[in-house]
């Protein structure tokens, strides 16, 4: 992988809706929230923006939407920049922000309604009871605010977000807080929105969410874009599992017939490391074994270690520049 | 013009108006009705006129420029405070709004509501005082323009507010004082010379006046000077208005 930040190696396929190049945020405080984020959404994808707590995920997100100023650098949403053309940018995007906010005192068809407006749309009641229904918010549409339950009002917050028709739809932590039932007919919604085209950009610190519903996965951390990568590649860095081999006795080299297994010779040549995934249909663990005993090496222990999302995610977010990853990606690669 | 969005905010002011009706415009025409029946039933049949008008005729215009100016803050201050305050005002920064839109929205939907309470102040005064309006078009305009000066005044406290005690000092500490003191119970050449003087450094004379003279035909100062004074006090509240959203002042960090 080429040192830099970690672009799309997609760079051929369409225009992206959501680019952002060299964004800088730094709060009055003196606090530089986002350091030189570039970064590109395609069209249609379930984006998933995973870091700790204060990584920087709604600074991000709060700029792209017009909540906060950016400090220097460009964002375009569909090609509108989302200051000089902030009405272009704007009216493709639905938000759900983190927080939990709404009035007291409105009823829920009043107050979707009023986003639809505030959007610059005209009354359509149709769509307005589409989206109430599929939220399961029907039956409370003439209810005020004040009178539900927190994941009635998240709901009520999604259902604003959706009442213009937005092309883009940015999740800020959708499921933190949330009950299970409602995680899943988020989840549901989700799906169907992407299926309509919409772009979905979701923030977690949880990877499990990630895993499940994202296309592409940005890793962010202390303001910094450490990793952007197709979810399934990184599943394939999951299925990564590396054994070691314990020898009774240490070797200085690897034996000519062991050869052909790639093994590494570590540990003061106490252990073989034997790099393979676990996702292959031929593991080569059979023939390695059968070798090994040929060989006449003779084993005291074994143990086989996987290298988790949340393993990849710990490494890059401890260390500052993506190399780890990089490298063990690289050597298993060169390996193959 | 995001048409639609203004409708939308104008719309969602104005529903809030209807369910605070008690607070909003029960009760400032009711303390209101409460001077007129003191100072114009009660007391006034006592006082001499002043400048040819019975006292509780004289002091009509006066209070209904009281209640246009607190309700003219209170409202507009209020509306983009509480969004900040519960922070629903996301929606409004992410919206594809201009700021003009949202001013003219809020600060329209305010002085809808401050004007309109002003006339019914006015409705209701014809009950106990006796009163007669010499021009008629004069007054609606110094009713409209107060009403929108004062309400983008409020639009800007709100916006600088980062309390409720905040919130509330201006109107309390600041325009009450100045209305009582700015000639809506006495004519200025009542005062002592030396406190005439003074008392031109009060804004509100001068809207005072200029209101009572569209009532009366008789004015502190000239009429043009108060319609000047108007202009001023708006084109400064617009600058800073200007100003708050070009810098995101208290609404962007
Ligand atoms: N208005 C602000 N002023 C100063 N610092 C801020 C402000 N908002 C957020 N921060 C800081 O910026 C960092 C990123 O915050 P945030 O974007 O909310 O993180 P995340 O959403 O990833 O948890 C945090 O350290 C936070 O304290
Ligand atoms: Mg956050």
């Amino acid at each position: 992988m080429p040192a830099g930040p970690p672009f799309s190696d997609k760079d051929d396929a369409v225009q992206p809706i959501i680019s952002i190049r060299g964004l800088n945020k730094r709060y009055d405080s003196g606090f530089h929230a986002l350091k030189n984020v570039n970064l590109d959404i395609a069209d249609g994808d379930i984006f998933a923006l995973l870091g700790p707590n204060g990584a920087g995920k709604t600074t991000l997100i709060s700029v792209i939407c017009g909540i906060v100023n950016p400090s220097d650098g460009e964002v375009r949403v569909d090609g509108h920049e989302i200051i000089a053309d902030y009405r272009g940018a704007r009216e493709l995007i639905g938000l759900v922000p983190q927080e939990l906010t709404t009035d007291a005192f409105e009823t829920v068809w009043a107050t979707v309604s009023f986003s639809r407006g505030l959007f610059g749309k005209p009354k359509n009641p149709a769509h307005i009871e589409k989206v109430l229904k599929d939220l399961s918010l029907w039956d409370k549409r003439n209810d005020m605010l004040m009178t539900l339950s927190g994941g009635m009002k998240r709901r009520v917050m999604i259902a604003k977000a959706l009442s213009h028709e937005p092309r883009i739809l940015f999740l800020d932590e959708p499921t933190a807080g949330v009950d299970v039932e409602l995680r899943r007919s988020m989840w549901e919604v989700v799906r169907s929105l992407r299926a309509h085209g919409v772009t979905i950009i979701l923030t977690t610190h949880y990877l499990e969410e990630a895993e499940q519903m994202a296309d592409r996965i940005g890793v962010i951390n202390a303001g910094e874009i450490i990793l952007v990568e197709e979810k399934n590649e990184l599943m394939q860095k999951l299925g990564e599992k590396r054994l070691t081999l314990h020898l009774q006795d240490s070797i200085d080299t690897v034996p000519d017939t062991l050869a052909r297994h790639e093994l590494d010779l570590v540990d003061n040549g106490h252990a073989l490391l034997y790099t393979y995934n676990a996702n292959d249909k031929r593991t080569g663990v059979n023939s390695l074994f059968r070798d090994l005993d040929s060989a006449g090496i003779r084993l005291r222990d074994v143990d086989t270690k996987q290298s988790s999302l949340e393993e990849i995610f710990v490494d890059l977010v401890k260390t500052p520049t993506p190399e780890p990853a990089a490298d063990a990606q690289a050597t298993a690669k060169d390996n193959a | 013009m995001n048409f639609h969005a203004i409708a939308a905010i104008y719309k969602f002011e104005m529903a809030r108006t209807w369910r605070t009706l008690f607070q909003s415009v029960v009760s400032p025409v009711i303390s209101t009705s409460l001077y007129f029946v003191v100072f114009g039933s009660a007391i006034g049949s006592r006082i001499d006129e002043v400048q040819g008008v019975s006292y509780g005729a004289f002091i009509v215009p006066g209070l209904i420029m009281l209640s246009l100016m607190t309700q003219s803050i209170s409202n507009a201050s209020f509306a983009i405070y509480f969004p900040k305050f519960i922070g629903t005002v996301y929606e409004l920064l992410s919206a594809p709004i201009s700021y003009v839109e949202i001013v003219i929205s809020y600060v329209g939907a305010a002085a809808t509501k401050s004007a309109a309470l002003g006339l019914i102040i006015l409705g209701t005064s014809f009950f106990f005082v006796d009163i007669s309006i010499a021009h008629p078009f004069m007054m609606l305009l110094f009713l409209a323009l107060t009403a929108i000066t004062f309400s983008l005044f409020g639009f800007i406290i709100g916006i600088w507010a980062d309390n409720f005690e905040k919130l509330q000092i201006v109107p309390l500490l600041i325009v009450t004082p100045l209305t009582f003191l700015g000639g809506t119970f006495y004519s200025i050449d009542m005062l002592p010379a030396i406190w005439q003087k003074i008392t031109l450094l009060n804004p509100v004379v001068y809207l005072v006046s200029g209101f009572r003279w569209s009532f009366y035909d008789v004015a502190d100062v000239n009429v043009g000077i108060s319609l000047l004074m108007i202009g001023v006090f708006l084109a400064a509240c617009l600058v800073i208005v200007a100003w708050i959203f070009k810098t995101g002042y208290r609404l962007k960090s």
